[in-house]
């Protein structure tokens, strides 16, 4: 079981979801925090949705205000990649990118893209961690013995 | 905790380092907090820039270091990261997801003593704890080092070297150039450890203590000042040569700051026309909301205050702490001017104003004065000009006030709390630049009530560190705001005066160096602010008023800002301002002499002693707006 959780994880980092940055995560996971992972990550989904959808209105101003776009998505790097959202906070880049430019097709392109990795995340890691709760007590009990 | 030496357990130092943790994303907050507590830190957390300038101000001693992300909603990063050095002197991490050298430039000329980016590693925590031993060393050091430091710049930050930026940096830096004895900075003399004795008792720089030095580094000249001059002019028992060249750095370092802000605040005022109470709200301005409230109550204190004795006994307390201890009740809380208004009223009250006066001084010097003046003419509710006052004046009651009122007048670089401190943040010292006097005329003072200029005076009063410059600059304000003569007039004319302009100033506190800032204070434009003082000192009689705000404003924070104003006003206000508040209040805004820079040091301090004294007296800020607003109005 346990294998089977660590294989999870490791597809998730392989087809690079999730990146260095999850590991932290998962070191600071401890007896005195111990869903500290899951704590985080249910957090930044709350957090985030409420982002996205700040941007999602921004982009449907005309013109477009990049300046406020950027900004917007900058926060929402910054929480990705705490979290490290490999392929969110990648799309992100690109949608700043975008925003510099002046692009606006690209922003509104990529923050499509972005919102598609960002879902498909959230489910693999829904996943996950619900997977690791079945093992969880398992695993102290073994310990325990 | 300890208090020298190394904060928290010292024993086990780093472990159980207070680290206060800002930033507004919850994720990344919470993380933050996780990682530090693995390294064992002790940390505080908070989403607000405002909240977190609060808690800091509240003791200064309750932090080890600072964390703060750049980017936050409330308040600028930035501008969170100068109040904090300005006023509290303490150690400050910037955090950023983004990794742009611009950014990471701008936080270490902001004074940051490190920047590092998102997502952060838990490595990149083990070794902030050396910031805050370099930070103490460096205290030290800088009480050790004697005039030989501060000769070298008037503001340290010509050190350039370093871009003291934040005392902070200064201190780092200006140990490293005492060392080496170039790099501009200023002291770097070799005298890096005058006396060897590295831990010293800290000197509690009051009010009345900063306005002697200032006074002193104005009598002497700011280039010429040297810590042994300034010491013996001074001739205070137990004061160092260290203490002295450690302060005078930071003044310096406020006096330039000021100077950039007041530029930029002309600039921005000019933009803004000054009513803009945004410009309170301008960055860290939002702080000065705090800062208002506090201010606002201060002013009520301030400006009406009993300028003499009343108010300082209030302000008596802590510099800065007086500020805020003083609001009442926060009556500032519903605008500023409200809280001028009030606060002048309760005359008596106020007193706290004055510490807050430091910190406008100090925006008045930066280039508010002119661009509050004029607002404050213009607005005749200058209505800025008392959120200014009035956060300004809140400030620096508090600690020095962060300049953070609101007013940017504090514009003295935001970085530095100015005297702000006890004032809610101050929004002086973040709006500083250009924002810092615009918001602050105008606001305040047309409230009408002087209330919102006393608060912002207040504010300023603590960003004096910050605007002091700036409104000094103003002086033209300090004509004398008729502020002083508010005072007096309090019960005459619209109390407001009293409390708010003037008390702003003198909230301040500034100590004697802003004499003349405080009559900036409320001059923005110094020429706008001779005509308001006059028109004041016309309604009110009390021109002297004026004076005395100015006096706080000098006396405030003078630090930096001050300078800048304090040099216009010089004449205003050290003719004002060496007075204490009993004097300001009555003593005609001498404005026209020209307000003597004086010189801050640790403004933060200062200021607030400053404008503790000066809320006695001074408010000159309150004043200002008041003419426009109506000085009956009073609040």
């Amino acid at each position: 079981m346990h294998r089977q959780l660590a294989n999870m994880k490791q597809t998730l980092f392989d087809q690079g979801y999730l990146d260095e940055q999850f590991i932290q995560l998962e070191e600071l996971q401890d007896d005195a925090n111990p869903n500290f992972v899951e704590e985080v990550v249910t957090l930044y989904y709350r957090d985030s949705a409420r982002l996205i959808q700040n941007i999602e209105q921004a982009l449907e101003k005309s013109p477009l205000d990049f300046s406020k776009l950027e900004c917007l998505m900058h926060q929402f790097k910054g929480s990705s990649s705490s979290i490290g959202a490999k392929r969110v906070k990648s799309e992100c880049t690109q949608f700043k990118e975008h925003c510099r430019v002046g692009n606006a097709d690209g922003c509104k392109r990529t923050f499509q893209q972005l919102k598609k990795e960002y879902a498909t995340l959230r489910k693999k890691v829904e996943v996950y961690f619900q997977f690791a709760r079945q093992i969880g007590p398992v695993e102290k009990a073994c310990r325990s013995k | 905790m300890i208090v020298e030496g190394i904060r928290g357990d010292a024993e086990n130092f780093p472990v159980g380092m207070r680290v206060l943790a800002v930033d507004d994303d919850p994720t990344c907050l919470k993380l933050l907090e996780t990682l530090l507590r693995k390294c064992n830190y002790n940390v505080t957390t908070t989403n607000q820039a405002r909240v977190a300038l609060k808690m800091i101000r509240e003791k200064k001693d309750r932090f080890d270091l600072v964390i703060s992300d750049v980017h936050m909603p409330d308040m600028d990063g930035f501008k969170l990261l100068e109040l904090v050095g300005l006023e509290m002197d303490l150690p400050v991490i910037m955090l950023s997801a983004n990794s742009d050298p611009k950014l990471v430039m701008k936080g270490v000329t902001h004074g940051a003593c490190d920047y590092l980016v998102k997502p952060i590693r838990i490595e990149e925590l083990r070794n902030i704890w050396q910031h805050v031993i370099r930070r103490k060393k460096v205290d030290s050091k800088n009480q050790n080092r004697s005039s030989d430091q501060t000769k070298a710049h008037p503001a340290s930050g010509e050190g350039h070297g370093s871009p003291l930026a934040g005392n902070t940096d200064q201190n780092g830096k200006f140990n490293r150039k005492r060392k080496d004895d170039d790099d501009e900075t200023e002291d770097n003399d070799n005298e890096y450890e005058d006396n060897g004795t590295q831990k010293k008792p800290r000197v509690v720089w009051t009010i009345e203590l900063h306005r002697k030095f200032v006074q002193a580094v104005n009598q002497l000249g700011i280039e010429k000042a040297v810590p042994k001059r300034i010491l013996d002019m001074m001739n205070v028992e137990g004061l160092t040569r260290e203490n002295v060249a450690s302060h005078l750095q930071k003044y310096r370092l406020y006096l330039k700051r000021i100077s950039t802000v007041a530029t930029q605040q002309a600039n921005m005022a000019a933009a803004l026309g000054v009513k803009d109470s945004g410009f309170m709200h301008m960055g860290s301005l939002d702080g000065f909301g705090d800062f208002r409230t506090f201010s606002g109550t201060r002013l009520g204190n301030v400006a009406l205050s009993s300028y003499p004795g009343g108010m300082l006994g209030r302000l008596n307390s802590p510099g800065n702490v007086n500020m805020r201890n003083l609001t009442p009740s926060t009556l500032i809380q519903p605008s500023l001017a409200q809280n001028l208004s009030s606060s002048i009223n309760s005359l008596g009250k106020m007193n706290l104003v004055l510490p807050t006066s430091n910190q406008t001084p100090s925006l008045f010097q930066g280039i508010q004065p002119s661009l509050e003046l004029d607002q404050l003419q213009h607005n005749k509710g200058t209505a800025n000009f008392t959120s200014i006052n009035n956060s300004r004046i809140f400030r620096t009651g508090s600690a020095g006030a962060a300049l953070g009122s609101s007013n940017n007048l504090l514009n003295s670089p935001m970085s530095n709390p100015l005297l702000l401190h006890g004032n809610t943040q101050q929004p002086l010292s973040g709006g500083r630049f250009g924002n810092q006097s615009a918001p602050f005329t105008s606001e305040s003072f047309n409230n009408g009530v002087s209330d919102p200029a006393n608060e912002n005076w207040q504010n300023r009063v603590d960003a004096s560190k910050m605007h002091p410059n700036t409104l000094l600059s103003a002086e033209p304000f300090h004509s004398q705001l008729p502020l002083n003569g508010l005072r007096d007039n309090n019960s005459s004319n619209g109390t407001y005066l009293q409390n708010n302009p003037i008390d702003l100033s003198s909230g301040l506190a500034l100590p004697p160096f802003e004499d003349s800032r405080e009559m900036q204070c409320q001059v923005g434009p110094m020429g706008d602010v001779q005509n308001m003082s006059q028109s004041w000192s016309e309604q009110r009689q009390g021109s002297g008023i004026v004076n005395q705000k100015m006096d706080i404003y000098t006396g405030g924070r003078s630090s930096g800002g001050a300078s800048a104003l304090v040099q216009q006003n010089g004449k205003l206000v050290t003719e004002s301002i060496p007075r204490s508040n009993e004097d300001f209040l009555f003593e005609q805004p001498k404005l026209p002499s020209g307000l003597t820079p004086q010189g801050y040091d640790s403004l933060d301090d200062l200021v607030n002693a400053m404008i503790k004294r000066e809320q006695d007296e001074t408010v000159p800020n309150g004043e200002f707006a008041f003419d426009n607003y109506s000085f009956g109005a009073g609040m």
